[in-house]
């Protein structure tokens, strides 16, 4: 019985896409290179965390934040 | 001190603003055309009429094409809290946290889950479950953006929370305080009201493009009759919700109130200037005020928007900065002067914690405690002009936002009482006006948020911290490559969207 729900909600997305229109298809697309260049190109290559990357451990961000917030103009 | 490079936060904040309203254009038709799907859906599962059917699904792909268009570019904003606001985004950490986790639950499971029924599951799933799942996904963008209002909302009005000395962290207290605050629940309103408002204009101005193209009378019909009706409840609600809106900025942001009409000079009885016009006052002590070329005023209307009270106090620009002792009004000398003890005390706390000295970190924790309420003014020493917001941008953007929000309610009976009276046809120049109005919907809703957001200005947390102390040390020609490439993308993506969009309208509903 499981199998079979499991089947059928395979079937439906499967069928689904399948069966898709050409404006659906052009609209995946889109979304698959938009994903592809936020995740794989700008958050990698642009938009790493900045205290993730430059500090270790949250004791050491945590002191960077209280240094920028206790010497800023 | 150091020396600050302004520029960066110039930048960093323009390609804030850049992401944000770019996510914008495609957030306002999700939320409300969302709804106005689901009503013609459930009319068409009520009546069995196969026409209510036809009409469900071409607005539903509309739908599809924008929540595809749009869906991930909100997430570029939450990679810039990481990179550009890594202050900010440390700060605020744990208040945030909360609501964007449940965000995402409810975003990936209401959403991405049900949207697949509406659009696979014609014909697969039973009428009345199909009819669910649209009603679902209206319902879960909805709450989706819910989440997301409320972290803005605290932003403007911190509540609910306690600020760690020894994290630098402000940790959530009471969620309920952070989710029901009067600003939350006021901005929330708003926000999802206007988008209605939007959804509909846009329904209304596409359904009129095909009388002009002299196609599908009945279908326009019915849509238009749909529309109007959500649009004028939405843009009726949006109004209410936008006094009420009002009421709570005036108590909790009083600066920005006073520069949404430019108030200079606090007054008993004040006016609301419903059209002026901005000049500089060429007043060298005070490089923010502006004066008047010209306005029309409603006697008393400002009061009455601020605090419910047609003789009651509004401050103005003035009032704010040199204080007022009248009315209770600390000078922003005074708040700066309390804002550098608190910054001083977090310094010696941290100090008197690496030391180990208990006493001297129980001394500065007070002393934070007593202060931290104007923790950011402590930032404003050497730029005291810098507490006002940019009063032209404020003002307009203010008055194009109300104004239009005003002319779309009339626009709403006019197109109620052309199908009612069956005169939908008689007037040719009423689609010319339904187009143009599409336009019009999207800058008053990016007016809306630009009043917001600009002035709330030099806040990114209202008193607590302000945008110079929020943005990471950058290479400012690094925020300004990513700005560029940000422009790029959106603007293909805005292409590639109404490219399709207008491929899916020309073709028309399927018979």
């Amino acid at each position: 019985m499981q199998k079979n729900i499991f089947f059928r909600i395979f079937n439906f997305y499967f069928t689904g896409f399948k069966t898709m229109a050409s404006w659906g298809k052009s609209l995946w697309i889109i979304i698959l290179v938009k994903l592809f260049i936020m995740f794989a190109i700008l958050k990698v290559f642009f938009f790493p965390n900045y205290l993730k990357t430059n500090f270790k451990t949250e004791k050491e961000r945590s002191n960077h934040v209280i240094e920028q917030l206790t010497t800023k103009p | 001190m150091t020396q600050f490079d302004f520029s960066l936060i110039d930048w960093s904040r323009a390609q804030f603003a850049l992401t944000a309203m770019y996510h914008w254009i495609f957030v306002p038709l999700t939320l409300g055309l969302g709804f106005i799907v689901a009503i013609m859906e459930s009319l068409y599962v009520r009546t069995g009429n196969p026409e209510w059917k036809r009409i469900t699904k071409f607005w539903m792909t509309l739908f599809g094409i924008n929540f595809a268009i749009g869906v991930a570019t909100g997430i570029i904003l939450e990679f810039e809290f990481g990179t550009n606001w890594s202050n900010y985004s440390w700060f605020v950490g744990d208040i945030f946290g909360a609501p964007l986790a449940i965000e995402g639950i409810l975003a990936f499971f209401l959403e991405a889950t049900f949207i697949a029924v509406m659009f696979f599951g014609w014909n697969k799933v039973s009428k009345k479950f199909h009819l669910l799942s649209t009603w679902l996904v209206a319902i879960g963008a909805n709450i989706s953006a819910l989440w997301i209002l409320v972290a803005n909302a605290w932003m403007q009005l911190p509540e609910g929370m306690k600020f760690n000395p020894a994290t630098a962290r402000n940790e959530m207290q009471n969620f309920w305080d952070v989710l029901l605050s009067p600003m939350a629940v006021s901005k929330f309103l708003h926000t999802i009201t206007s988008a209605y408002t939007l959804s509909a204009l846009v329904v209304i101005g596409i359904a009129c493009w095909f009388l002009l193209k002299k196609r599908e009378y009945a279908f326009v019909k019915k849509s238009v009759l749909i529309a109007a009706v959500f649009g004028l409840l939405a843009s009726i609600m949006t109004a209410i919700t936008g006094d009420f809106s009002a009421k709570v900025i005036a108590e909790h942001q009083p600066m920005k109130f006073a520069s949404f009409e430019g108030l200079y000079e606090g007054k008993t009885g004040a006016p609301l200037v419903a059209f002026g016009i901005l000049k500089d006052a060429k007043d060298t002590t005070a490089p923010y005020k502006k004066d008047f070329a010209m306005k029309i005023q409603l006697p008393k209307m400002l009061s009455i928007l601020a605090n419910g009270d047609a003789n009651s106090y509004v401050p103005g620009i003035k009032d704010l900065m040199e204080g007022n002792a009248e009315q209770n009004i600390l000078p922003v000398d005074e708040k700066i002067a309390r804002g550098k003890i608190a910054i001083e005390a977090l310094a010696a706390y941290k100090n008197a914690q690496q030391a180990n000295d208990t006493i001297a970190q129980a001394k500065a924790k007070e002393q934070l405690d007593a202060n931290f309420k104007y923790f950011g003014y402590g930032y404003f020493q050497q730029h005291k002009n810098l507490l006002v917001p940019n009063i032209g941008i404020t003002f307009y953007s203010f008055h194009i936002m109300v104004g239009l929000g005003f002319y779309f309610i009339a626009f709403f009976i006019l197109m109620l009482l052309l199908v009612y009276k069956e005169k939908l046809l008689k007037y040719r120049w009423v689609f010319y006006l339904a187009l143009v109005n599409i336009p019009l919907a999207y800058i008053a809703s990016q007016a809306g948020w630009v009043t917001a957001e600009m002035g709330r200005q030099p806040w990114v947390i209202q008193d607590l911290m302000p945008t110079l102390a929020a943005v990471s040390r950058l290479d400012t020609n690094a925020v300004i490559v990513t700005f560029i490439l940000f422009a790029l993308i959106f603007t293909t993506l805005l292409i590639a969207e109404l490219k399709i969009m207008c491929k899916q309208i020309k073709i028309g509903p399927k018979h």
